[in-house]
């Protein structure tokens, strides 16, 4: 059985229970331990490393030495999370000067970064924890009839030198996935372009311009839903609809699911502790579609 | 002739600024293809941003241009640029590293602004109300372990990180 120190983030306790939920109760069936750490902060994600960006390197830092001192490597469920931490763990533990740089700032706190952790987004703990092959034969409901859209979003894959999950162009781990719950995995234009969600709040036109492109392509391309790894890409897209049909006056209706409720529902976890009403894009005909 | 020599220290010295920066490192060696305009998702739909422009305009020594304007928050973060351009740019750490300078010289969106004082006081950038924490068992949560907001106080005081955001809130 593998352990993981869980890194939750904000957003996700904050606002995403059915992230939360759906992850930690597949996990959990799955044979994947969760630990929760106390003492963990926010990761310090573009927004902050936008404001500074050796701030952000020491507080993912700090985050990570939590993880080092319970010998335990990390598992991030939000992209963010996981470019933040992932990329402060490949940048230290490859530069000595920064890294002395860092460790400085953190005997402040009785801390110091040691790099001997890794820091894994959900995809490659399944991957490479749970292995595709016992993923399937543990899928008790397969989502035969499912068509999944799936969204990488950006920061599960770039910068791909330093998060190094998949190839940034041609990544295949999600749709991998997605087949192994016995789905269909739909192709659809500009599947790996962003969907806006750090624009939103300073271009809120901008941010859901991007957005709307999303659901009109995975529309057209014949999807049942999108599949999604991050709660910024789940805001954007989910949230987003509604704020599409004021904007642009025009009908909306793609539910958005996170990879982990797909999973979920896959290993015949009961959706009513899923907390799908966190979804404004409700997931009812998904639910009718695998029952 | 002396109008000229002085353009040039200028834009040397602002390259060199971004060059010595965290994220501003590779900003020279930027030869201007376009690869990164092509790949940016943001100038598709708006002619607002163009990141080759930005590089351009901070080699050249623009270094108001760059920092007051708004361009250089309109970048996505997607980083579909750094990964194609052949120069190894870094472009969207570049601009991570002008975005810095700009809020260090008190260039301050309204919405970066509230994401410092989120973590300042919060220790995260969305908080969590007590209303949520406390539903967390009713709906099969485990409690929420507490934030190391301490800790993270003396690391934002030992980057200067806080009296950043006190330069807008002074302002």
């Amino acid at each position: 059985m593998s352990s993981y120190a869980l890194f939750l983030g904000c957003t996700i306790p904050a606002r995403q229970p059915n992230y939360e939920l759906s992850a930690r109760k597949a996990l959990a069936k799955l044979g994947i331990e969760l630990v929760d750490l106390a003492n963990m902060t926010c990761c310090c994600p573009p927004p902050i490393q936008s404001i500074d960006l050796e701030t952000s390197l020491a507080v993912a830092a700090y985050n990570i030495c939590l993880a080092e001192e319970a010998d335990l490597n990390l598992i991030t469920l939000c992209s963010g999370c996981f470019e933040s931490l992932a990329m402060a763990n490949t940048i230290l533990k490859d530069d000595e000067q920064l890294k002395a740089k860092i460790n400085r700032i953190l005997s402040q706190v009785g801390k110091e970064f040691l790099g001997n952790k890794e820091v894994k987004h959900l995809l490659q703990v399944l991957v490479d924890d749970v292995g595709l092959n016992r993923l399937k034969q543990s899928v008790s409901k397969p989502l035969s009839k499912l068509k999944v859209a799936p969204f990488y979003g950006c920061h599960a894959l770039r910068p791909s030198e330093l998060l190094k999950l998949d190839d940034p162009e041609r990544p295949t781990i999600l749709e991998n996935l997605i087949e192994t719950l016995g789905a269909e995995s739909v192709e659809y234009r500009n599947k790996l372009k962003c969907c806006g969600g750090l624009l939103r709040g300073y271009s809120d036109d901008l941010a859901l311009n991007l957005a709307r492109e999303k659901i009109v392509n995975t529309t057209k391309a014949g999807a049942d839903c999108i599949g999604t790894l991050c709660p910024f890409c789940f805001v954007a897209l989910d949230i987003g609809q509604m704020q599409m049909k004021a904007k642009f006056q025009e009908t909306y209706d793609m539910p958005v699911l996170h990879y982990s409720e797909l999973l979920a529902l896959a290993l015949g976890i009961d959706p009513k502790e899923l907390a799908l009403q966190t979804h404004k894009i409700k997931t009812d005909k998904i639910l009718n579609k695998i029952s | 002739m002396k109008h000229g020599k002085e353009k040039k220290t200028a834009s040397q010295a602002f390259s060199s600024v971004v060059k010595s920066r965290l994220g501003g490192e590779t900003i020279t060696l930027c030869y201007q293809c376009g690869t990164c305009a092509s790949s940016c998702p943001v100038g598709k739909i708006t002619d607002r941003f163009n990141p080759r422009e930005v590089i351009r305009l901070a080699l050249l020594g623009e270094k108001d241009e760059v920092i007051s304007g708004d361009a250089v928050w309109l970048c996505c973060s997607c980083y579909n640029c750094q990964e194609r351009c052949p120069q190894k740019v870094e472009i969207a750490d570049v601009m991570y590293a002008l975005r810095n300078i700009a809020f260090k010289e008190g260039y301050i969106p309204n919405i970066y602004s509230e994401f410092a004082s989120a973590l300042l006081n919060d220790g995260r950038i969305v908080g969590v109300s007590k209303f949520v924490e406390k539903k967390r068992p009713d709906i099969g949560l485990p409690p929420l372990q507490p934030t190391g907001v301490d800790s993270l106080r003396k690391i934002l005081s030992a980057t200067g990180f806080d009296k950043l955001q006190q330069k807008k809130e002074g302002a």
